[in-house]
C-alpha cells in the first residue's frame, strides 16, 4: 500500500463517520462566535486580540479531533494489521497526519479568513494569517500525532492528551500570533513566518519517527 | 564504554548503598551551611539589599531544574536506543524531583520578582520557557502513570521526554522573539554588579548541596524501584 | 528578642518575600526526601517479610 492509498483509506473513514471531521471547524467557529459575545464588539479592541484568539481556537480545535487519531483503529485491531502489513509504521504515522490534517487543518485554512474578518482584523494582515495557518496548522497535526500516539490505551486519554500537547504547542502559537500581529501593525511578518515555517521543518521528519516509537509500545 | 556495565541491579544497588549515604550526608551538611552563609553570613547586597538572600534558594533551583531536565533526556535516549534496563527507570525516580525544583525556582522567582520588579510574574522568555518545561514535568509524571501497565508508561514517558528537549530550546527562543518586538526596553535586566565573593560562597554551597540531594534522592528511589520490582517478582513466582 | 535577631526575622522589611522563598524550600525538599525515604524503608521491610515467609 502506497502513502496514497493510506491517506486515502484514512479519508475514506472519516468522511464515514461523518460529522466527525466537521466538529472540530465547528469548534473554531462558535469558540471565535462567543468572542466578540464575551468582551464586547468594539472593532479596535477585537482586531487587537484576534491574531492571538483565532490560534487558541485553531490550536483547542486541532486538540479536540486529535484523541480520535489513534484510538478508534487501536480497539478495533485495525492498527495491528496495519503494523503486520510490512509498510514502515512512520509511513502510516505519516499518512494518518497527513488525513487528519486534511479534515480539520484545511477547514480552518477556509474558515479562518471569514471568522478574521468578523473579528476586525485589518485586510492587509490576510495574507499573513492564511500563510500562518497553512504553515502552522500541519506542525499542530504532526506534533499532535506524537501526543495522540502516547496516550493510546491511557486512563483518561482525553485530559492528559491536552497536558502533553499544548506545552508543545507554545512555540506555534507564539509565532503564528507574532506574524498577524507584526501584519496588523504593519511590520514584517517574515521573521516569525520563516521560524514557523523551521517548526514545521523540524517536526515533518521527527514527529512521525516519535509517533511511531510510541505507538509501536502501545501495541506491544 | 560498555554502558551494560551498570546495568545489573544488583551491581547497581551495591554502588547506591555507597553513594546514596555519602551523597546524602553531603547534601545536608551543604544545604545547612548554605543557609547559615545565606541567611546570616553574607552581606545583604548593596543594590538588592536582603532580597538577594532568595538568589540563593532560587539560582540553585532553576539550575538543578534544567539539569535534571537534561539529565532525563540523555537517559530516555539511552533507555529508545540501548534499551538500557536502568536508563527509564532513573527518568521516573527524577522526574518529580525536577517538578519540585521546578516549583521551587518558578515561586521564588516570583518572591524575588514582586520586590524587584514589582510584579509576581512577568512574560519573559526565562519565566516562559521554565513555566513550560514544569508542565513537561507534570506531564511526564501524569503520562507514566496513566497506564495499567507500568513499563508502558515509562516507555511513552521517554518518547515524550525526548519531544519536550526540542521543545525547551524552541520555546524560549520563540518569546525572547517575541519580547524584543513587542517590549524593546527590557526593564527586567537584573544587571547587578557582578557577584562578590560574599555571595559566591553561599551559593556555591547550595549549588553543591541541591545536586548532593538529587544525586541521593535519585538513589534512593532507584533503589525503592529495584527493591519492589524483586519483591514482586518474587511473589509471583512462589505458589499460592 | 535582641536586636540583631529582630533585624533578621526582619529581613531588612523584606522578611514577606525572603522567608516564604526559604521556607518553600524546605517545604518541597523536605517533602521529597520524606516521600522518598518511606517508600524505601516500606519495600526494605516487605522484602525482608517476603524472605522470612
Amino acid at each position: 500500500m502506497s502513502f496514497v492509498a493510506l491517506v486515502r483509506r484514512d479519508l475514506r473513514l472519516a468522511l464515514r463517520q461523518g460529522t466527525d471531521a466537521f466538529v472540530s471547524l465547528l469548534f473554531f467557529v462558535l469558540v471565535l462566535v462567543l468572542v466578540p459575545l464575551a468582551i464586547g464588539p468594539e472593532p479596535q479592541l477585537l482586531a487587537r486580540v484576534a491574531p492571538g484568539l483565532i490560534w487558541i481556537a485553531a490550536l483547542l480545535s486541532v486538540l479536540l479531533s486529535l484523541e480520535r487519531m489513534f484510538q478508534s483503529e487501536y480497539e478495533d485491531g485495525s492498527l495491528d494489521q496495519l503494523a503486520l502489513s510490512g509498510i514502515p509504521f512512520a509511513l502510516i504515522v505519516a499518512a494518518k497526519v497527513a488525513a487528519q490534517w486534511l479534515t480539520t487543518g484545511l477547514p480552518l485554512l477556509l474558515a479562518g479568513p471569514v471568522l478574521a474578518a468578523m473579528l476586525a482584523l485589518p485586510s492587509h494582515a490576510q495574507g499573513v494569517l492564511l500563510a500562518s495557518l497553512a504553515l502552522g496548522t500541519p506542525t499542530l497535526s504532526l506534533v499532535g500525532a506524537i501526543g495522540a500516539a502516547l496516550v493510546v490505551g491511557a486512563r483518561r486519554g482525553g485530559v492528559l492528551l491536552a497536558l502533553l500537547v499544548l506545552p508543545l504547542y507554545v512555540p506555534v502559537l507564539i509565532f503564528a500570533a507574532g506574524a498577524i500581529d507584526a501584519a496588523a501593525a504593519g511590520l514584517p511578518a517574515r521573521p516569525h513566518l520563516l521560524l514557523l515555517g523551521g517548526c514545521l521543518a523540524l517536526s515533518l521528519p521527527l514527529a512521525p519517527l516519535a509517533a511511531a516509537a510510541a505507538l509501536k509500545d502501545a501495541l506491544r | 564504554m560498555n554502558l551494560h556495565r551498570f546495568a545489573n541491579p544488583a551491581r547497581f544497588l551495591r554502588i547506591a548503598r555507597v553513594v546514596a549515604p555519602v551523597a546524602g550526608w553531603i547534601a545536608f551538611a551543604a544545604l545547612l551551611a548554605g543557609a547559615a552563609f545565606g541567611l546570616v553570613l553574607s552581606p545583604p547586597d548593596y543594590q538588592q539589599s536582603e532580597t538577594v538572600r532568595i538568589m540563593y534558594v532560587h539560582v540553585p533551583s532553576a539550575w538543578l531544574a534544567l539539569q535534571t531536565y537534561v539529565a532525563m533526556a540523555i537517559a530516555a535516549a539511552v533507555a529508545l536506543v540501548w534499551k538500557h534496563p536502568l536508563a527509564d527507570l532513573f527518568v521516573k525516580a527524577a522526574a518529580p524531583v525536577g517538578a519540585g525544583f521546578t516549583l521551587l525556582c518558578l515561586v521564588s522567582g516570583s518572591f524575588w520578582g514582586r520586590p524587584t520588579w514589582g510584579a509576581w510574574w512577568v512574560w519573559d522568555a526565562r519565566l516562559t520557557s521554565m513555566l513550560v518545561l514544569f508542565f513537561l514535568y507534570v506531564g511526564y509524571i501524569a503520562l507514566s502513570g496513566a497506564f495499567d501497565d507500568e513499563e508502558r508508561g515509562r516507555r511513552a514517558g521517554t518518547v515524550l521526554v525526548l519531544t519536550g528537549i526540542v521543545d525547551v530550546p524552541i520555546v524560549k527562543f520563540s518569546v525572547e522573539w517575541w519580547n524584543t518586538l513587542h517590549q524593546p526596553a527590557s526593564v527586567f535586566r537584573l544587571g547587578g554588579p557582578t557577584i562578590a565573593a560574599e555571595m559566591l560562597w553561599p551559593l556555591g554551597l547550595m549549588v553543591v548541596g541541591f545536586t548532593a540531594f538529587f544525586v541521593w534522592i535519585v538513589c534512593v528511589r532507584l533503589e525503592t524501584e529495584l527493591l519492589t520490582r524483586k519483591l514482586r517478582a518474587r511473589l509471583e513466582n512462589s505458589p499460592g | 528578642m535582641t536586636e540583631r535577631a529582630r533585624d533578621f526575622f526582619e529581613m531588612g522589611g523584606y522578611a514577606l518575600y525572603v522567608w516564604p522563598a526559604w521556607g518553600l524550600a524546605l517545604v518541597i525538599l523536605g517533602a521529597l526526601a520524606l516521600a522518598a525515604h518511606r517508600a524505601r524503608q516500606a519495600a526494605r521491610q516487605a522484602l525482608a517479610e517476603s524472605e522470612r515467609a
